[in-house]
């Protein structure tokens, strides 16, 4: 008996602080968002002006919210037709026996640790009018496609997306080559003793089995892309004329800079809502098919 | 052969296009504005030391450098400490609801901080810790718990009974247990899982925005932002501002490059 008080004080020793940290910071805030996304309410006066889905109702059919969620998708999508295949055709190139590979791996994942805020900051400069970028244009003989790369509200997300894939390029590339060492020799072997030709290799054995490590970059690059925040708040805070919003930077603009808590907080939910229906869909739909080729296995 | 150059191109390619940026920055803080108004993309010429040495001799950066490296080493204590405990009793007791609280856990892999961020600042506000690094260590703690557990849980349940047996023969307690032979032996799970908590609080940006007002209490990342548009007109003294905070977290990368990678490429795989 008193072995057993004993287990459950530890277990209470053990896990207890995790989760009092955990539900204290994590649960309860996600909790409190719904209860105050039903309110009309500025932050600070008392919370009674119960306003049930009108917050609601009015981000999803207001233009600016659309146009958020519209520029999360675009930087998903963009992500995964330009970022995916580019990273692919990298990490095949570094698996290659080159000189100096080891050295060329650390470089590209180098912008990976700069927060995005130091991010944000070096593109500002490189891309000031008449500044770094424009000027390496002209010198190419390019200066016809000088533009006001952050000022342009039909290039603003463009322009972001260019400087959010410098970021996370390297982060890509580090995750295929994982998965590429994780490739047996002996099969890439086997075809070419079948006389395949190394496109054909590549194409037929090494890509499919590229398959997991794709499927989870496509996972994190779309929550990523869902998320987005630091880097399009200090670069463009989400304009000009709103044409750079992502929910995110629209959560906050409204919770913080108009006290508009109880929207603020639809929104966040509306947020948490896009982002976790896309996991579910995803783990439903295409990661299972991992599980189940390691369960198989 | 010819295949074998064009691999050399591509490489030197992606060299430039990622170095390129950062040797902007670290260069044009040798240089003066004026100098780099008249020629954005050219070198120090004369090499101007007075952005770097003011800085470095100005408290404010040491200041920012100061507080982010408090707020990530208490963080990064509390996510380990509590994590390890927390994985600990999740993966070597069964009890009724282990998987349930488990699911918990993984659950927060999904809550994306931004969501929690307005109700949070108002429980910050109510608890008084406005202002306070604990305000935002506290926080960026809990958030990292969940990846912590999801790593360590499949790597402490790996550990075979018989050393735990082995142990209960010679008479240690399962406290015990856990404190001699359990961390010792996890100890390269527990040093990823620190090297990411770190990694993301020393990155943080939008929770330190919303608790700090006063600028004594900036991390680095805030501070940079805040620095960039206190002084934009001021490029140089910006530049050498920015290539100053690059530093800690390239040579942090540097030191605990595998950690990192390995880190993230196994954390992916759950």
């Amino acid at each position: 008996m008193s072995s057993d008080l004993r287990r459950k004080l530890e277990l209470i020793l053990f896990l207890g602080p995790a989760l009092v940290l955990f539900i204290g910071f994590v649960l309860v805030p996600m909790v409190l968002a719904v209860y105050y996304s039903l309110y009309n309410w500025t932050g600070f006066t008392s919370l009674d002006d119960f306003a049930g889905f009108k917050n609601y109702l009015d981000a999803l059919t207001g233009s600016v919210f659309q146009n958020a969620v519209w520029h999360n998708v675009v930087i998903a999508v963009l992500s995964l037709v330009v970022q995916l295949p580019l990273s692919i055709a990298l990490a095949l190139l570094l698996n290659r026996r080159l000189r100096g590979r080891a050295f060329l791996r650390v470089i590209v994942f180098a912008p990976y640790v700069l927060s995005e805020a130091i991010t944000a900051v070096i593109w500002l400069l490189i891309l000031q009018p008449g500044g770094f970028a424009d000027q390496v244009l002209r010198a190419a003989g390019m200066g016809g496609l000088v533009r006001q790369w952050l000022a342009d509200p039909d290039l603003v997300l463009f322009t972001l997306f260019v400087v959010i894939t410098w970021k996370y390029i390297g982060f890509g590339i580090i995750l295929l080559l994982a998965g590429l060492q994780g490739i047996p020799a002996e099969l890439k072997e086997a075809a070419a003793l079948d006389g395949a030709t190394s496109w054909q290799t590549t194409r037929h054995v090494i890509l499919p089995l590229l398959g997991p490590t794709v499927r989870i970059w496509i996972f994190l690059s779309v929550i990523g892309s869902l998320q987005l925040f630091d880097l399009v708040w200090i670069m463009t805070l989400g304009g000009p004329a709103n044409a750079s919003t992502t929910m995110a930077t629209y959560l906050i603009d409204h919770g913080f800079k108009r006290y508009e808590f109880g929207f603020g907080s639809a929104v966040a939910v509306l947020l948490f809502i896009i982002c976790f229906t896309f996991a579910l869909l995803y783990q439903r739909f295409a990661l299972r098919r991992d599980t189940e080729g390691a369960v198989s296995r | 052969m010819k295949r074998q150059s064009v691999a050399y191109l591509v490489a030197i390619l992606i060299v430039g296009i990622t170095v390129v940026p950062l040797v902007f920055v670290i260069l044009g803080g040798f240089r003066t504005t004026e100098q780099i108004n008249a020629d954005p993309a050219g070198l120090p010429g004369p090499w101007v030391w007075d952005n770097y040495r003011e800085i470095l001799t100005s408290p404010e950066f040491w200041t920012f450098l100061g507080n982010s490296l408090l707020i990530a080493v208490v963080a990064t204590t509390l996510a380990v400490a509590l994590g390890s405990m927390a994985a600990f009793a999740l993966s070597r007791y069964s009890f009724r609801g282990r998987e349930g609280w488990y699911t918990l856990f993984t659950l927060g892999l999904l809550f994306p901080l931004g969501v929690a961020t307005l109700p949070l600042y108002l429980l910050l506000r109510q608890l008084d810790m406005l202002e306070n690094p604990l305000g935002v260590a506290l926080p960026e703690a809990a958030f990292s718990l969940p990846v912590t557990i999801v790593i360590l849980r499949p790597f402490m349940r790996a550990i075979p009974a018989e050393i735990e047996d082995a142990a209960v023969l010679d008479g240690a307690t399962r406290v015990g247990f856990f404190w001699r032979i359990l961390l010792p032996l996890s100890m390269p799970a527990l040093t990823t899982v620190a090297v990411l908590a770190f990694v993301t609080s020393w990155n943080a940006y939008l929770l330190p925005l919303l608790v700090f007002n006063d600028s004594g209490n900036f991390t680095l990342p805030l501070g940079v932002a805040t620095f960039q548009s206190q002084y934009s007109q001021d490029t140089a003294r910006v530049l050498a501002f920015t290539a100053l905070s690059m530093i800690p977290a390239l040579g942090f990368f540097m030191l605990a490059e595998r950690r990192i990678v390995g880190g993230l490429t196994g954390s992916v795989k759950g």
